[in-house]
């Protein structure tokens, strides 16, 4: 076990706490680790992946992390059936390069490809093509999860649903996964075809985004600063993966991928880099940098789909203090232009708000996704008045029947989670059946009483 | 656990009656605070401050025996303290003012002050930052003095055990970099109090509220030495620098 704790934190580096993290753990180790009674019992233990998620949910205070990272073999790809069978520290990016030559893609990808498919499924993550395809749980056809008894289990929506949905969104509370096998998607490039629609206010916006659900990929991109009659002006990007005669050539070229990061930031970067007038600076400059309306752009798919991950360590931008995202689901238009307003009122700067329409969810009861409107906001921390307006916006989201994505919270009270998840105490019941001494812990769940 | 916006969840309090101790309670419990752990002295002013707690928003409320003068029982009380689950915040609020001429003629009474101010909190202190280095996470708010800041005729039994307190919190903090716990070092001047009750009021005097506000307004951000006025810090930097023979003469 390792001597001294390291202090970790999530994404938005804002709550560093001191857990004990186990590397280069083998696949096999894992459950006697989890059974292992004299292990950190009181402080539990939490899987980690690539910590991508905002908040609390991968650190341990006090407790065992495993990073998972270690578990990093693909297992079997099966370029007929369109299955990979991969380990759960496999990255979504290292799939990405393996499965896109052969004419393979992965049915979800979020806003970054370094999340691995263990982080995938404990957060059930989804992307631009929600609205059509739903969240990425429901490509896993059989997961491999570690048990607190020591047990290892197969399990698959048809042989155990109850411990499969309560996995697939449970922030790796249930269990640990080891591996699992997810269904892709054939392409036939590694390119999109993408329109984009500048729309100089909120109606527009809202309407151009819902023209867009033909399309297979959607999400807007807003200007929150934007007052007045420009409230809610933004950006509408829309694609669809490029076929063969798309692209200039055809062939195994036209299925490359190998994409790097360009830039990096740098190491230490002054607190309030990012500031309201720096951020309504780009904002302007981005909206008015768009084109009307373009259609049938060729773009990458790391342009269309991570634009983030070609800026390394893009979070530390946000200074010492670090940044909070708010992610909320709301069903309504109605809540969501009460939301807006709220933000456009109180001109608190948002560096990257995104837009994006939500199809039907999954079965799992702490699963993120539900159908409705969903809105990404990137708060430095340290913005005036910064809690009073998330509290303000917390009300309108629990008021609706909305709610905040796990993966992204890093300031819930336990009582909104109840809130917002209904399904809560089904999902802890099963826990309890599965995790009785809650050897699986994270500061979130401390947090939220999960 | 504290949340990304600096808002504990759990509060502990050495010395749970003192005005100071309850208005950063309240506070607290205004916005996420739930679970309060009153370590103090006196029952009839715990069970006072327990009710308060409750009035402000805590659900979980419970009070801990402490005796700031038994080194020996300090290690049960911070257990007590810490039995039931992570406390996010520990506020060390007690201290004593003593009387400072009866304390020249008496010197068992400075020692007091001293054992009090100081020893005590050596002891707790340490005690606590173990607990909090334990769970991974944690603040320890330490309640020092501008009296501390300088020693002056008028007060240097008190101010000289605030300057040992304040430095022992300086050298805590360093000491915990990279644990993930954090002391922050609180230094209010004249606060009206019952502690200050009868005795002239000095100038920017501020009232046991503008305390709480500092602290939790310092859980936010990453201060390490909060001055309560801010502006306070100006002027004891001033002070601390006048000479001797000029700031004998000084009627502060």
């Amino acid at each position: 076990m390792p001597a001294e704790p390291d202090l970790i934190g999530g994404w938005g580096r804002t709550a560093l706490t001191a857990g004990y993290v186990r590397r280069g753990v083998r696949a096999e180790q894992v459950p006697e680790i989890l059974c292992d009674s004299s292990l950190f019992s009181a402080r539990g233990i939490v899987a980690r992946g690539l910590g991508r998620s905002y908040g609390d949910p991968a650190q341990n205070a006090g407790g065992l992390v495993l990073d998972m990272t270690s578990l990093d073999q693909v297992i079997s790809f099966d370029g007929r059936a369109g299955t990979v069978h991969a380990e759960a520290g496999v990255s979504l990016d290292t799939l990405m390069r393996l499965l896109l030559p052969a004419g393979w893609f992965l049915p979800v990808t979020p806003g970054t490809r370094q999340v691995t498919v263990g982080g995938a499924i404990a957060a059930d993550v989804h992307g631009k093509n929600h609205h059509r395809d739903g969240s990425f749980g429901r490509y896993v056809t059989r997961l491999r999860l570690a048990m607190t008894d020591g047990t290892v289990r197969e399990v698959s929506p048809d042989s155990d649903p109850a411990l499969f949905w309560a996995t697939t969104g449970g922030m790796g509370l249930t269990g640990v996964v080891l591996d699992a096998t997810v269904r892709l998607i054939p392409v036939q490039t590694s390119s999109m075809l993408v329109d984009t629609v500048r729309s100089g206010d909120l109606d527009h916006l809202l309407a151009a985004l819902e023209q867009a659900d033909h399309h297979r990929y959607s999400v807007a991109w807003l200007d929150c600063l934007a007052r007045g009659r420009h409230m809610g002006r933004g950006i509408v990007t829309s694609g669809e993966h490029a076929a063969s005669d798309d692209v200039p050539v055809a062939g195994p070229t036209s299925r490359s991928f190998a994409p790097r990061a360009i830039v990096g930031s740098p190491s230490w970067v002054p607190t309030g880099l990012l500031s309201r007038a720096s951020i309504a600076a780009f904002n302007q400059a981005w909206y008015r940098k768009a084109p009307r309306s373009r259609v049938e752009e060729l773009q990458g798919i790391g342009a269309f789909f991570h634009p983030l991950d070609g800026v390394r360590s893009w979070n530390l931008l946000y200074g010492a203090r670090g940044l909070l995202q708010y992610q909320c689901v709301v069903p309504d238009e109605g809540s969501l232009r009460l939301i807006l307003d709220r933000i456009s009122t109180a001109q608190a700067p948002s560096f990257l708000t995104v837009l994006k329409r939500l199809g039907p969810g999954t079965s799992g009861p702490l699963s993120f996704p539900r159908p409705g409107w969903t809105l990404t906001l990137d708060f430095p921390v340290v913005t005036p008045g910064l809690r009073d307006l998330l509290g303000g916006l917390d009300a309108i989201v629990a008021g609706s029947g909305g709610a905040l994505y796990l993966a992204k919270d890093s300031r819930m009270a336990p009582e909104l989670l109840a809130a917002t998840y209904p399904r809560l105490a089904e999902w802890s019941a099963l826990r309890d059946r599965v995790d009785p001494h809650r050897r699986l812990r994270s500061d979130q769940s401390r947090r939220l009483s999960l | 656990m504290i949340n990304a916006l600096g808002e504990p969840q759990s509060l502990g309090v050495l010395g749970g009656t003192s005005q100071i101790a309850l208005a950063v309670t309240a506070k607290l419990c205004e916005r996420r605070t739930r679970t309060v752990v009153l370590a103090g002295r006196d029952p009839a002013g715990l069970s006072a401050a327990e009710a308060a707690a409750r009035g402000a928003g805590a659900t979980d409320v419970r009070v801990v025996s402490l005796d700031a003068l038994d080194p020996s029982s300090h290690q049960g009380t911070v257990d007590a303290m810490f039995a039931d689950g992570d406390l996010d915040v520990v506020l060390l609020a007690f201290g004593v003012l003593g009387d400072q001429l009866a304390a020249e003629a008496d010197p068992d009474l400075a020692v007091g002050v001293a054992s009090v101010n100081y020893v005590a909190s050596v002891s707790l202190g340490l005690r606590v930052a173990k607990a909090l280095r334990r769970q991974g996470h944690g603040t320890l708010v330490v309640l020092s003095s501008v009296a501390g800041e300088r020693a002056r005729r008028s007060n240097f039994v008190y101010g000289s055990s605030k300057a040992g307190l304040d430095a022992f919190a300086q050298g805590l903090g360093d000491s915990l970099r990279g644990t993930g716990v954090r002391v922050i070092i609180v230094r209010p001047g004249y606060v009206r109090t019952r502690m200050t009750a009868g005795l002239p009021e000095a100038p920017m005097s501020v009232d046991a509220q503008d305390v709480a506000v500092a602290v939790e307004k310092a859980l936010t951000s990453s201060a390490e030495i909060v001055w309560v006025p801010a502006g306070l810090r100006v002027v004891m930097s001033g002070l601390r620098h006048l000479p001797r023979p000029v700031f004998r003469r000084l009627k502060v």
